[in-house]
């Protein structure tokens, strides 16, 4: 269930100022901004509910479709760059059909893209659900998604 | 405190923007975000002026002259910079001039041309972006906005909806409705002030030509006309005409060669509206029912009450408004008079507005299937309607409208600026509590451009308080005021747009205030040279009570001219 009323009942209902940090809040409970959510930050700091959507929509951090059960994150740092995470980008935007900051329509996969996780030995590098996956190619990632979409079915 | 500006000393007082010196003293510099009179946002840097004191380029919309600046307005490296902001608007853009409706009539155009780009240096990528059209009034076309944020400024600060921001970053950047939804869903009322300010095509009015025009062909239809009150002081000037001139018999020459069939005067509607709404405000108040009333023939404001403020439509007079009435008259009295068929009729009208295209089509406006209004055309495609039927507007011989929907009194003309409605009703609603004309017609304190008026008015024993707002956001300021328990207030006159109609969002674009100050004044003229000057002594509408209606607010009267106003759930 979503986590909306809770989190405003946290937050004075004067001023702008608290505007990013209920967006935040809210991001970090529910993993996303549905529309429900951001019609009720409008009510509760009167403000015009364009206004909110605008203001979230400037900053990346935000995401207004939910995660999919299988959460894929893309590394683009330097090491991963020289190491071809552009193709590795592609590659997943085909297999899932999906753009970056989207949910496949079965819910199943989203894709981020982050900047460094930290993790440069294993370049390119994608997280999925937390877990790493190493050295990266074209191929190995459909194996991988492969396997994500087979334990769905098991 | 003295400037230099290109090497001559001017005077400038304190806390002046360097731009309002340079338009005091005839130098002009392009601007593109800035709104006169609002407060500057400085984000388009198209006014850039040169200060070589500091060796800084400076929007000079947004600096404060300040004692010893140096300025240069024109010097070589302000121009390039200047083009090049608009060679980089012009990136990107569609480059559709010639499909345009804004051809000829556009800032960005104009600004190319100032500055001299002939050729395209810089090459972005174009957006795809789609067309909204979902509105029943508005339609926006984001690949020509340039993201100048002028509609967003005069949605939020002049009219108080706020339905559209800035949404996404960078080149990402767009001007849309909370999630990025048709303006149909949002609050938007349609009052087409964005329009108004628009520099480019980006925003138009939805258009009726081309119903219009198959209906003019369609032999069995016989094709009916009414124009606003402030159509006939709107129009002159884009046709070499004097700014601001009376010209309705021209107008009825020029629609009658148009080919619409009969051509009546909305201005009757109005009379008729005063008639019916003074009866109501009346009985509210003899009856002791809500008070204070508020006008209803703004739709603009109708759409903003039923969404910002439902707890106040009691509030709001049942009359419809004057188009409306106008056209439930043409599609029964008249139909019946004529021997038609009312599916046989074909009804138009002229507005200065585009909120009064979604008004037409609100289901409360259609009876069994049958509109009381099929198409409405604004200011400006009707002059684009007469250019493209080849008429000499001016040329023409004056002729006057038909009966029996075509007499006019000034009380309903000058229901076409702010205050106008207001006056009217009380010229009417005093003769009917006394049983005489008021000595004075002119009531001053409801006139004039003030974003608020206030009066009382002595009627006999009682002592009625007026209020007449124009600007949506003036009109919440009273209303909170009202809700916050305010008792001195009886009837409150609400326009949407500044200076009401004649400032309306379907005039032609001109942000110069002084055309609507020229257009009232014209209206008052009109009013100050008449022979009829109150509403009820309408012959026409005096003959429409005896033969049809019976009496204001009579059964038939109540079918037929008032309505009703339902709560309305959009994205607030
Ligand atoms: S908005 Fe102006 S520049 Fe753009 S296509 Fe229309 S007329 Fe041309
Ligand atoms: S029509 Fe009026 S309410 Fe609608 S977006 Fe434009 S300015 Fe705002
Ligand atoms: S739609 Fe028009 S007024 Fe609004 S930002 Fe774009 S160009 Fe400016
Ligand atoms: S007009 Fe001055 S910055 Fe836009």
């Amino acid at each position: 269930m979503e986590k909306v009323k809770e989190i405003l009942q946290n937050y004075s209902s004067e001023g702008r100022e608290n505007l990013i940090p209920i967006l935040q809040d809210i991001q970090d409970n529910n993993g996303w901004l549905s529309e429900g959510s951001i019609i009720e930050v409008g009510n509760h700091l009167n403000l015009p509910v364009s206004k909110i959507y605008g203001v979230a929509t400037f900053y990346n951090q935000f995401s207004f479709q939910p995660k999919g059960k299988y959460h894929v994150q893309v590394c683009r740092g330097t090491a991963c760059h020289v190491l071809g995470s552009a193709s590795v980008l592609k590659e997943l935007e085909s297999t899932l059909k999906i753009k970056p900051d989207q949910t496949s329509k079965d819910g199943l996969f989203s894709l981020e893209i982050v900047a460094c996780i930290g993790a440069c030995g294993l370049a390119p590098v994608i997280s999925i659900n937390g877990e790493f996956h190493a050295k990266i190619t074209s191929d190995s990632i459909k194996q991988i998604i492969d396997n994500y979409k087979q334990q769905q079915n098991n | 405190m003295k400037i230099s500006i290109n090497n001559i000393i001017h005077e400038a007082e304190k806390q002046e923007t360097i731009l309002d010196i340079l338009n005091r003293n005839g130098i002009k510099v392009p601007t593109l975000c800035h709104i006169k009179d609002m407060f500057p946002s400085g984000a388009c840097r198209m006014c850039l002026v040169e200060d070589t004191i500091s060796g800084k380029l400076i929007t000079s919309c947004s600096s404060v002259a300040t004692e010893n600046m140096k300025i240069q307005t024109h010097s070589p490296r302000v121009t390039e910079a200047r083009k090049t902001i608009v060679e980089l608007l012009l990136s990107n853009h569609p480059d559709d001039c010639l499909y345009c409706v804004r051809n000829k009539n556009c800032e960005l155009q104009n600004l190319s041309e100032e500055l001299c780009v002939t050729e395209r240096r810089i090459r972005g990528n174009k957006n795809s972006l789609s067309i909204d059209r979902a509105s029943s009034s508005i339609v926006r076309d984001q690949e020509k906005c340039i993201l100048c944020g002028r509609c967003v400024r005069v949605c939020e600060e002049v009219i108080g909806v706020s339905c559209i921001d800035f949404i996404n970053r960078g080149s990402k950047s767009i001007v849309g409705t909370a999630f990025n939804k048709g303006l149909n869903v949002s609050s938007c009322v349609n009052c087409g002030q964005c329009i108004m300010v628009c520099p480019t095509g980006a925003l138009t009015e939805k258009n009726h030509f081309s119903e219009i025009k198959i209906a003019l062909q369609d032999p069995s239809k016989t094709v009916v006309i009414q124009y606003a009150p402030s159509i006939s002081v709107s129009l002159a000037e884009e046709f070499n005409m004097k700014p601001g001139k009376d010209i309705n018999g021209n107008i009825n020459a020029a629609l009658r060669k148009l080919g619409f069939d009969f051509v009546f005067d909305t201005t009757f509607g109005a009379d008729l509206t005063i008639m019916e709404e003074s009866s109501e405000l009346i009985q509210r108040i003899t009856n002791k029912e809500t008070l204070p009333m508020i006008t209803s023939c703004c739709p603009g404001w109708v759409k903003y009450a039923e969404e910002f403020y439902p707890e106040m439509i009691k509030h709001i007079s049942s009359c419809k408004s004057p188009q409306q009435m106008t056209g439930a008259m043409i599609k029964s009295y008249f139909a019946e008079k004529e021997n038609l068929k009312p599916k046989d009729i074909y009804s138009v009208s002229i507005m200065p507005c585009t909120a009064k295209k979604f008004e037409g089509q609100r289901e409360e406006m259609t009876q069994k299937g049958i509109s009381d209004v099929d198409a409405i055309l604004t200011t400006r495609e009707f002059v684009k309607f007469i250019n493209m039927f080849g008429i000499d507007l001016e040329k023409l011989q004056p002729e006057l409208t038909d009966s029996p929907l075509g007499t006019r009194t000034s009380a309903g003309k000058i229901f076409g600026t702010t205050g106008g409605v207001a006056e009217a009703a009380l010229r009417t609603a005093y003769f009917k509590l006394t049983g005489k004309e008021l000595m004075e017609f002119k009531i001053n304190d409801v006139r004039g451009l003030d974003n608020r008026k206030e009066t009382k008015i002595k009627i006999g024993d009682l002592e009625l308080g007026v209020a007449v707002v124009n600007g949506l956001g003036n009109a919440k300021k009273l209303l909170e005021e009202i809700k916050a328990g305010r008792k001195d207030i009886h009837f409150i006159e609400v326009m949407a747009c500044p200076g009401g109609c004649v400032g309306g969002g379907g005039q032609p674009i001109n942000m110069d205030t002084e055309a609507i100050k020229i257009r009232a004044k014209s209206l008052y003229n009109i009013d100050d040279n008449a022979s009829i000057r109150v509403s009820h002594k309408n012959p026409d509408v005096v003959a429409l009570y005896t033969e049809f209606l019976g009496e204001p607010l009579s059964h038939k009267s109540h079918k037929l001219l008032h309505t009703s106003y339902n709560m309305r759930k959009v994205i607030l």
